[in-house]
């Protein structure tokens, strides 16, 4: 694998840290006037997602490390793994739930996501941004109030929970953003 | 292809610093201080082994010959002094390889100055006086004058002067700079350097002109020894709201000395593998000679510009960063 200096580092590199996959986030380049210079890196450590800090010493390097973003469509869950395919090779994955974390709230069968690969194997699951969830369980909203102030708990076919406005009904399908998890809209089929 | 032609700072930012140039030529010409031009390309440079310099090919066959673009003009203005010239002025490009980032251009604009009969605490005054001009109601706060030591005792609760390894370590483990204790290992300088700029130097000068004076014997460089405290040295570093504005020191005028320290910095870059480099024996035969007693310090304009234009990035006042030069 490919080594890198604190000169290469910038925002996506991909680095082993302390024996974990590491996304760097942000570099910048301290130095006193009269003094060492030092590269203090925010990365993202891809297994646990925390973000931390860390300095190096400029000139310091890091080894690559093989992650890359494959887009697969999610097959099933089998009760203890879940199964992705890549629609081009027809090649499949299987990973926990450890893994998938929260992602697996917004994961239905047939939907495309993204799985991150380290060494060939997942090592996280990011849904896509937007995804047409249907609602099977909420309470009956008031008929004819549109103004969406309050809103009410819905439960989604993936077993997420969501707030939706007062009109909207049980069965109807609607849209939601992954990444705040709030209703976007609904959606006619 | 797109073609990145364009500059990097905006029209109104030009105009910025052809204002500001002009208040600096301003306030010295009030002061009789007289602007000099020395050069950027010369046959020796710095030994400094944290600044790592360019390197250029005179050819005037048959011969050839290695020059240096200058890290400062300071030791061309020092043989003015030595010359006679009086108090001097000077605006100029320096050149440091390798610096590239939010706060550094590999080239990069200083304004450096030497007052003849000046202390410290003098050269301090003038400062204040020049940034209060520049900057005109723009920063709220007073200036602040500060010691090294009681700056670090402050957000640290270390002692700079006195360096105990046990303590620096126990600060970083418990202050999650972990990372600290293998870079810097028992080199106190490191050390300083490390937590000064992880920990101190972000909360100096919120909205104010913060100056920090006394620094550690072991971060001379071309300052003279406190009369008296040999643990500290005559620097002046400069801060507004946590960037590092310019470096100044009451001048060391012992030839002996100055040589002796050169050889310290030679010695260490030979230790590190770097570029060696011979002195300047013109600095030192000007010390001989005799350097008036005087402080001189430098500041970046191009910082001094990213702070009077709220500028996240050296780019956003450089007409074109090197990644476009």
């Amino acid at each position: 694998m490919a080594i890198y200096s604190t000169n290469e580092f910038k925002a996506g590199l991909k680095v082993m840290l302390d024996n974990d996959p590491c996304a760097i986030i942000e570099n910048e380049f301290v130095k006193p006037g009269k003094g060492q210079a030092f590269n203090r890196v925010k990365i993202r450590n891809l297994k646990t997602g925390r973000v931390i800090e860390r300095t190096f010493k400029s000139g310091e390097s890091l080894e690559g490390a093989d992650v890359v973003d494959v887009e697969m469509q999610y097959l099933y869950n089998d009760g203890s793994f879940r199964h992705f395919m890549v629609l081009d090779t027809f090649e499949q994955y299987q990973t926990d739930e450890k893994v998938v974390g929260d992602a697996g709230r917004w994961l239905k069968d047939q939907d495309m996501c993204t799985v991150t690969l380290w060494n060939d194997a997942p090592l996280a699951v990011t849904p896509a941004n937007f995804v047409e969830l249907s609602i099977v369980e909420t309470d009956p909203g008031v008929r004819g109030d549109t103004s969406g102030g309050g809103g009410k708990p819905a439960k989604l076919d993936t077993g997420a929970v969501v707030r939706v406005p007062l009109f909207v009904q049980q069965g109807e399908l609607i849209k939601v953003d992954t990444r705040t998890g709030e209703y976007v809209s609904r959606v006619k089929e | 292809m797109q073609v990145d032609w364009q500059p990097d700072c905006s029209i109104e930012h030009l105009r910025l610093r052809a204002q500001t140039l002009a208040n600096i030529r301003r306030f010295f010409a009030n002061r009789s201080v007289i602007e000099v031009e020395t050069p950027l390309l010369g046959q020796s440079i710095g030994t400094d082994p944290q600044l790592e310099f360019f390197t250029t090919q005179y050819f005037l066959p048959p011969s050839q010959q290695n020059l240096f673009l200058q890290t400062s003009p300071e030791f061309a203005m020092k043989r003015l002094l030595a010359a006679g010239s009086g108090s001097i002025y000077q605006i100029c490009k320096s050149f440091r390889n390798g610096e590239v980032g939010r706060f550094h251009n590999p080239e990069f604009t200083m304004l450096e100055w030497y007052r003849v009969g000046f202390d410290l605490r003098q050269l301090m005054d003038e400062i204040a006086d020049l940034i209060g001009k520049l900057f005109a109601g723009k920063l709220s706060g007073d200036t602040e004058s500060l010691s090294y030591q009681e700056v670090f005792l402050r957000f640290t609760g270390l002692d700079a002067l006195d360096f105990h390894y046990e303590n620096y370590c126990a600060y970083s483990m418990a202050n999650n700079l972990p990372e600290a204790v293998s870079i810097c290992g028992y080199d106190h300088a490191t050390w300083l350097d490390f937590l000064f700029s992880h920990k101190v130097q972000p909360h100096l000068g919120a909205h104010n002109l913060s100056m920090v004076y006394g620094y550690p014997a072991c971060q001379s460089s071309l300052a003279r020894v406190n009369k008296y405290d040999a643990r500290v040295v005559e620097r002046v570093e400069l801060f507004i709201n946590g960037i590092e504005l310019g470096n100044g020191y009451y001048e060391l005028l012992n030839a002996d000395e100055q040589s002796q320290r050169f050889d310290n910095e030679i010695a260490i870059r030979q230790q590190k593998n770097l570029p060696s480099v011979n002195k300047d024996w013109r600095l030192i035969s000007a010390l001989e000679s005799g350097l008036p007693d005087c402080s001189g310090v430098a500041i970046g304009i191009d910082r001094l510009l990213m702070l009077l234009s709220n500028s996240s990035s050296i780019k956003e006042v450089l007409s074109f960063s090197v990644s476009r030069a």
